[in-house]
């Protein structure tokens, strides 16, 4: 099978319906249809914006050649009367795998695998361009049915495997030709995705930033590579480059996922076509600034199941209120002019479609709207504009023929015609026969009310005031009516039988008794105008309780922004972190976001003035190691992962974040994990609520990348000893080798070579030797502390942190030499082998020596209350509270170079403030509001108020769903969530 | 603002800690001991301002108001004026002396393979000479009821004191509760079945739970015969049925613990005592009722879920205290036995977040020995009961100022040296030799 699709892939170019045709014939003399075929009467959907009324079209060879409100009809046509019907064009999907088997899963041991399986392909295995769905696709008719129901005459599909997928096929579902016939295109586009392919075991890359390096070291890779720099052959590459002028769609499976790939497109200038989520409206500003159409999988959550409370009390507000909003995204996609075109992919196309399809509508999407993100985007997208998803001459004969309003419930599909072929999917001449009925039959008067689908109508005939039992069928426009006897005492039916050709007022036919006597009968149809009535005032349009987005749409979400405010703290304690001590009784003057002035008896000249008369004004704390507001923590798959980049996987929407504002937490240093000796480029961030993650980046901070040493990156504590290195001797040999290896390629990029290659790994680690790039080490015994800082000198540059440091107590002399600062957590210990010299003096001891220390986290529960932990060195060790307090303001600020914006209470420094209603070292101490830049991102006053709302919300939400549910609508289980705490230091979740 | 001076500390600590060795236990008292001039936190909820505390043979003999008396000081007497005199901390629902070093699994003691294991017991496990044991006593925790984890009847705990030779001296009540996981209404997706990792509705809740009553009703069966063969599951539930063993069940949602309520009565089981009690705020009104007090989980942590109020868990213990539950606090989770020595600061955080101080310490002292069945020794300061007491330098509760100076288990003054504060005065010194020279 695959051989001979290749073959078609091969000689599809000379190939199509209306060529000539060269196959030999052997079963019986050559025919050909020149016919055209004719349409009347119908209600014509040109395309979103064009109707024509009593309309023709002709069609031919597979192509529509005339339309029209009259057009000439040739001699040699078949005419079809569509009176009262209306045709549109058929509709396309982008995204689908039909007619793609399932990629299978590769299978081997427990042992993880770090190289490539294949050989002649790139050095990862999940990059796949050379992968074509054409050949690996064959019609599958069932599949194609389902699409057809729904209306759809053209999918593209493409095998869902792996991150660069190869090329998808425009397939047109036509019935009964050849598969030749059907391939509208056989390169229609290119699939990307940051999922791997299951058809490789490889490790790299295990997380989405490792996923996002990837990507733009191949895209290095294909140019370097397509100028002819390789020695060998990569077919992957070669594909690449072959691929690279085709539509780029990009499957992702959540918003952040969406703008990650936007951003990956804007470096190499490329516009991908996003596969969205469905949650767009979250930021929909954001959505409208990437440029992209989206393909928007046409699917809403359903309701959760929450007529238990208690199972109730485990769905988030985030969950509740996304199913609540998400049915207005497409309409708030298109009010927003942000092209989209819809997808079936995930759902049941047959079932859940068309269903979807009409909420959405309820929701406010226009019928135009929706049209055009069925036909004509769809076909622009694709570059099938004017071929495909409209009705004009030259365009492919691609329709539906329905009963009326396609986006009506009770519309019937009639036809789908796919390049000029009928696929009949409902009789279309089938009668109309809903209605009530009078019918007198052996001295009874019966009333029947038909109701239901034109080809399925039931029955419900009543008897006076009694129901009786029938059973209606109705086929090729012949009706069965059983009956069954009024005497309930007995088992009789009355059989009736009538042919209705045409609509009519009197279906008449004849009746077999129960004594098996035949009489005729005739039905008289009563009035309509009650039944319309009725109809009208379904018809009203519902409104739908659709809440507010809040940034982030979630529970203590902004439903706007808060601004920048001037503000006067008139008599607080000022904990200065600087040379000047506490003051008390002290004005800080905050102004356009900066520290303005500090002194007593300030004048507020217009700022907001805020009475801080025995609380206390401290810098924001700023912890150096931190693992919350991200999508990821770890890339594993290497022994170095300089290339990844956390500030690629930055998820604000954490309520870690909030939840470190409530602790007084400002800014944060969002470190890669331990999982490998040379980690990732940290993403130092402003912890500013509700922003985008751009805009929590701190701009001014420089670079970093996390390394780490030790048991994690041997990996001594999970089965695995495949990957160097497994012991402190590996780990310092990896860091010697990929330093020699950067000035080598340093080296090289200097001496202007023309085959030099670029690679993201080597150009961070290069960054680093010129003191470009600050390293943060993750480290616990002394031995390797000392390693690493000779390794450090030996490459002429100079550790800048050593972060965890747990023993930096036995080698401090040797730190201070180095010139390296400390971040250590205040007393953890225990947890593992190397930390069993681990001793809560250690930071005082250290501070003693000189060091620059921090106190930091690696965890978000203690990050919110940073200020206890830098407080227990006062308790260990002695340390005075200035110092102590230090440790988690101008100290961390030092070890990340932003001392001179942040970390004190000085003049000129960016306004990171928080008020706290006691001593900040105090064990009683609360942070009643904190500010980032003059903006209030935290306040307890704020805070309580939002509890109510929060309680208020998730309480109409509940009601909702239960309401949902007694309307029979589809619901869901309610599934627990689980707290996700991201160490970089717990075992289990070191990968 | 008082600034510590460290060398001080240093030089204190270099005269009297170190000419003993680590880890030896103190001997029985043998001279009596009068504190004076301290402020007492009696752990009932009094303070004494100006104290005079007298204690021999392990035993208060006074807790009184220095002024109001004109007794004779006893024995040794200690000046601690401007300092706080506290009982000893009380650590429920533990794993100290279990687990040396967690990732390492030859030091791991505290989960035996099975489901119903009533008689596993923790004690004959506990090493009484851990380092992260040791580690408890500079911060006044110096009792613990030491537990088994895992399965469904975990085994049984018991009680001991943090200064001994072994775990047979360690014993403050030996085999004092009998350790249940409720069942869970959630259970995890079998992956490997195609099912959803996430935690879902567990189907099997209704039988796990008839396991469990089908356990206690076999047991019973069992012991009401002949016992003719052996059978040590059933043996170790006799305590449960006569009263001697409290059922602890480690629970934290509404409806498990509504159900957990029901157990207790169909069981007609005398003493139980709920532990975790996440969602206990909901069936607050039922636990009361019921006399069921809870340990609640460590105040430092974070919401289950985003919606939740930030500080729900530093406030639980006060929203169920206010409801009239009986209420401690215990420290189990993450990292739990090094952490197990913050637990004067998960009660400060109590008290920061609106309990009053007096109160808060209740929940790490007489609470708590009120739960464990152990008030009528410790827990508080006390005319009679034992004279388990630290000095501190300032608020015990909050971390400046929680500095010890003396520690007494049982009238015995207990060593405040540990593995940590050894290597803390080596390494000070290395330093401070190379300034001299």
């Amino acid at each position: 099978m695959k051989l001979k699709l290749l073959f078609l892939g091969v000689i599809l170019c000379a190939f199509s319906v209306n060529a000539q045709d060269y196959f030999p014939k052997n079963d019986g003399v050559k025919t050909q249809n020149t016919n055209y075929t004719v349409f009347k009467n119908a209600r014509i959907h040109v395309d979103p914006q064009t109707i024509i009324e009593n309309g023709m079209f002709s069609i031919k060879n597979g192509k529509i050649t005339a339309v029209g409100k009259s057009i000439q009809v040739p001699a040699n046509s078949v005419v079809v009367d569509l009176k009262g019907k209306e045709v549109y064009p058929s509709f396309i999907d982008l995204y689908s795998d039909f007619g793609i088997p399932k990629p299978k899963r590769a299978e081997g041991d427990n042992q993880p695998q770090y190289d490539a399986g294949r050989e002649g392909y790139y050095w990862n295995d999940h990059i796949r361009p050379e992968t074509d769905a054409v050949s690996n696709f064959s019609f599958n008719s069932k599949e194609a049915e389902k699409f057809q129901k729904a209306g759809f005459g053209v999918v593209n599909t493409h095998v869902p495997d792996g991150i660069i997928r190869g090329t998808g096929m425009l397939v047109a579902l036509t019935p009964d030709v050849s598969e030749g016939d059907r391939i509208l295109n056989d390169r229609s586009a290119q699939y990307l995705s940051f999922d791997k392919s299951v058809k490789s075991r490889q490790s790299y890359p295990t997380s989405i930033m490792g996923a996002m390096a990837l990507i733009r070291q191949v895209y290095f890779d294909a140019q370097w590579y397509a100028n002819g720099n390789a020695d060998n052959t990569d077919l992957a590459l070669e594909a690449l480059n072959k691929n690279k002028d085709l539509v780029q769609i990009f499957a992702t499976d959540n918003l952040l996922n969406e703008f990650r790939a936007d951003k990956i497109g804007d470096e190499f200038g490329i516009q991908y076509v996003i596969i969205g989520s469905g949650k767009e409206y979250e930021r929909l500003d954001k959505v409208k600034a990437s440029n992209a159409t989206y393909i928007i999988p046409l699917k809403f959550p359903d309701a959760y199941d929450v007529e238990n409370p208690f199972m109730a009390n485990h769905v988030s507000l985030e969950e509740m209120k996304d199913w609540n909003q998400a049915p207005a995204n497409l309409k708030m996609l298109a009010e927003k002019k942000i092209p989209f075109t819809l997808t079936t992919h995930s759902i049941d196309a047959e079932k859940d479609f068309k269903t979807n399809l009409l909420k959405a509508i309820d929701y406010g999407l226009s019928k135009e709207d929706a049209l055009a993100a069925l036909t004509t985007v769809p076909a622009k997208t694709i570059g099938q504009a004017g071929k495909l998803g409209t009705i004009k001459e030259g365009a492919w004969a691609n329709f539906i023929i329905t009963s009326g309003d396609y986006f009506d419930k009770e519309t019937t599909l009639y036809e789908n015609w796919v390049q000029g072929k009928k696929k009949l999917l409902q009789n279309m001449n089938i009668t109309d026969i809903s209605g009530k009925y009078d019918l007198s039959l052996s001295g009874n008067d019966y009333e029947v009310k038909i109701s239901g689908e034109m080809t399925k109508p039931k029955a419900e005939v009543t008897l006076g005031e009694t129901k009786i039992g029938s059973k209606l069928s109705f086929e090729d426009n012949w009706m069965n009516l059983l009956l069954s006897s009024p005497d309930t005492t007995k088992t009789d039916y009355l059989r009736l039988v009538a042919n209705v050709p045409a609509k009519t007022d009197r279906i008449t036919g004849k009746a077999i008794l129960s004594n098996g006597n035949e009489v005729s009968f005739t039905a008289v149809k009563k009035s309509e105008d009650s039944e319309k009535d009725k109809k009208d005032e379904d018809k009203e349009p519902k409104t739908h309780d659709v809440m507010p987005v809040t940034f982030p749409n979630k529970a203590y979400g902004f439903s706007e922004l808060p601004k920048q405010q001037n503000v006067l703290f008139k008599n607080a304690t000022v904990w200065t972190s600087e040379d000047a001590g506490i003051l008390e009784n002290t004005d800080v003057l905050v102004k356009n976001g900066e520290i303005s002035k500090i002194g007593q008896n300030l004048n507020a000249g217009g700022a907001k003035v805020i009475d801080a008369t025995g609380k206390h004004l401290t810098a924001g704390i700023i912890d150096e190691h931190s693992h919350i507001a991200a999508s990821a923590i770890n890339e594993a798959g290497h022994n170095s992962s300089a290339e990844v980049q956390m500030e690629d996987v930055i998820d604000p929407t954490d309520i870690a974040i909030y939840r470190d504002l409530a602790g007084g937490v400002t800014s944060i240093q969002l470190l890669h994990g331990s999982a490998n000796p040379i980690g990732g480029q940290s993403a130092i961030l402003k912890l500013k609520w509700g922003e985008t993650p751009e805009n929590m980046i701190f701009e001014q901070a420089p670079p970093f990348i996390k390394f780490a040493l030790g048991e994690n990156v041997k990996q001594s504590n999970w089965n695995s000893n495949v990957r160097f290195p497994q012991t402190r001797m590996g780990v310092e040999q990896v860091f010697v080798d990929y330093f020699s290896r950067a000035k080598a390629y340093e080296a090289k990029k200097k001496s202007g070579a023309a085959d030099f290659r670029k690679d993201l790994e080597m150009e961070t680690l290069v960054q680093i030797l010129n003191g470009e790039r600050f390293v943060t080490s993750h480290s616990y015994i002394q031995s390797e502390i000392n390693m690493l800082m000779k390794v450090a000198e030996a490459f002429d540059f100079n550790i800048n942190t050593f972060t965890h440091i747990l023993e930096g107590y036995k080698v401090a002399d040797k730190m201070k030499e180095h010139g390296v600062g400390a971040s250590t957590f205040s007393d953890w210990w225990a947890y593992k082998y190397e930390v069993n010299d681990a001793i809560p003096y250690n930071a005082s001891i250290m501070n003693e020596v000189g060091l620059t220390v921090a106190i930091n986290s690696d965890d978000a529960e203690m990050s919110r209350r940073l200020n206890q932990e830098a407080a227990k060195s006062v308790k260990y060790g002695g340390m005075s509270e200035e110092d102590a307090w230090k440790m988690v303001t101008i100290n961390p600020a030092k070890l990340l170079h932003v001392d001179k914006l942040v970390g004190s209470i000085k003049e000129g420094k960016q306004a990171d403030l928080v008020l706290w209603n006691e001593n900040p070292l105090s064990i009683y101490a609360i942070p009643q509001k904190t500010m980032v830049e003059g903006v209030f991102y935290f306040d307890i006053e704020r805070d309580q108020k939002l509890r109510e709302t929060i309680k208020k919300e998730r309480n109409e939400l509940i009601s909702q769903m239960l309401k949902a549910k007694n309307n029979g609508l589809k619901t869901q289980p309610v599934k627990k969530k689980e707290k996700q705490r991201v160490h970089c230091d717990l075992l289990e979740e070191v990968q | 603002m008082k600034v510590f001076n460290r060398y001080i500390l240093l030089i204190a600590l270099l005269i009297t800690g170190m000419s003993f060795a680590q880890q030896t236990p103190a001997s029985k008292q043998e001279e009596a001991v009068t504190i004076v001039g301290a402020t007492a936190h009696l752990g009932n909820g009094e303070v004494i301002e100006n104290s005079l505390i007298i204690f021999e043979d392990g035993v208060l003999l006074e807790v009184l108001e220095a002024n109001s008396t004109r007794m004779q000081y006893r024995g040794k007497v200690i000046e601690a004026k401007g300092k706080h005199v506290y009982p000893g901390i009380i650590a429920p629902n533990s794993t100290l002396g279990l687990v040396e070093i967690d990732a390492v699994k030859p030091t791991d003691d505290e989960d035996e393979i099975g489901e119903m294991l009533p008689n596993v017991r923790s004690l004959i496990a506990y090493n009484a000479e851990s380092k992260v044991v040791e580690s408890m006593r500079p911060n006044g925790v110096l009792i613990g009821q030491i537990v088994p984890r895992g399965g469904r009847i975990s085994g049984t705990s018991s009680i001991v004191q943090f200064d001994a030779w072994n775990w047979e001296d360690a014993v403050v009540k030996q085999d004092d509760g009998l350790h249940i996981n409720w069942p869970s209404s959630f259970k995890r997706g079998r992956w490997w079945r195609d099912e959803d990792p996430g935690l879902q509705k567990n189907k099997d809740y209704d039988t796990d739970i008839q396991e469990l009553s089908d356990f206690f009703s076999t047991s019973r069966a069992w012991l009401a015969g002949d016992r003719k063969y052996t059978n040590l599951p059933y043996l170790a539930m006799e305590p449960v049925f006569n009263g001697k063993k409290t059922v602890y069940i480690h629970v934290d949602g509404q409806k498990e613990i509504l159900d957990a309520i029901q157990f207790k009565k169909e069981q007609k089981l005398d003493k139980m005592v709920i532990v975790g009690g996440y969602d206990a705020i909901g069936v607050a009104d039922q636990l009361k009722e019921n006399n069921i007090p809870v340990l609640v989980n460590r105040p430092h942590s974070t919401p289950n879920q985003d919606f939740e109020d930030y500080d729900y868990p530093y406030k639980l213990a006060k929203l169920l205290a206010d409801k009239g539950v009986m209420v401690a606090l215990e420290s189990s989770g993450q990292m739990e036995r090094m952490n197990t020595r913050n637990l004067p600061f998960y009660a400060g955080t109590v008290a920061a977040y609106g309990m009053d101080k007096e109160k808060a310490l209740q929940l790490i002292t007489l609470n708590s020995a009120k739960i464990l069945g152990i008030d009528d020794k410790y827990g508080s300061l006390e005319k009679g009961k034992s004279a388990t007491l630290f000095i501190s330098d300032g608020d015990a509760l909050d971390m400046r100022t929680n500095r010890l100076s003396h520690a007494f288990i049982d009238g015995r003054e207990v060593s405040l040296e540990t593995h940590q504060t050894e290597l803390w005065h080596r390494y000070s010194n290395k330093y401070k030799n190379q300034e001299d020279k």
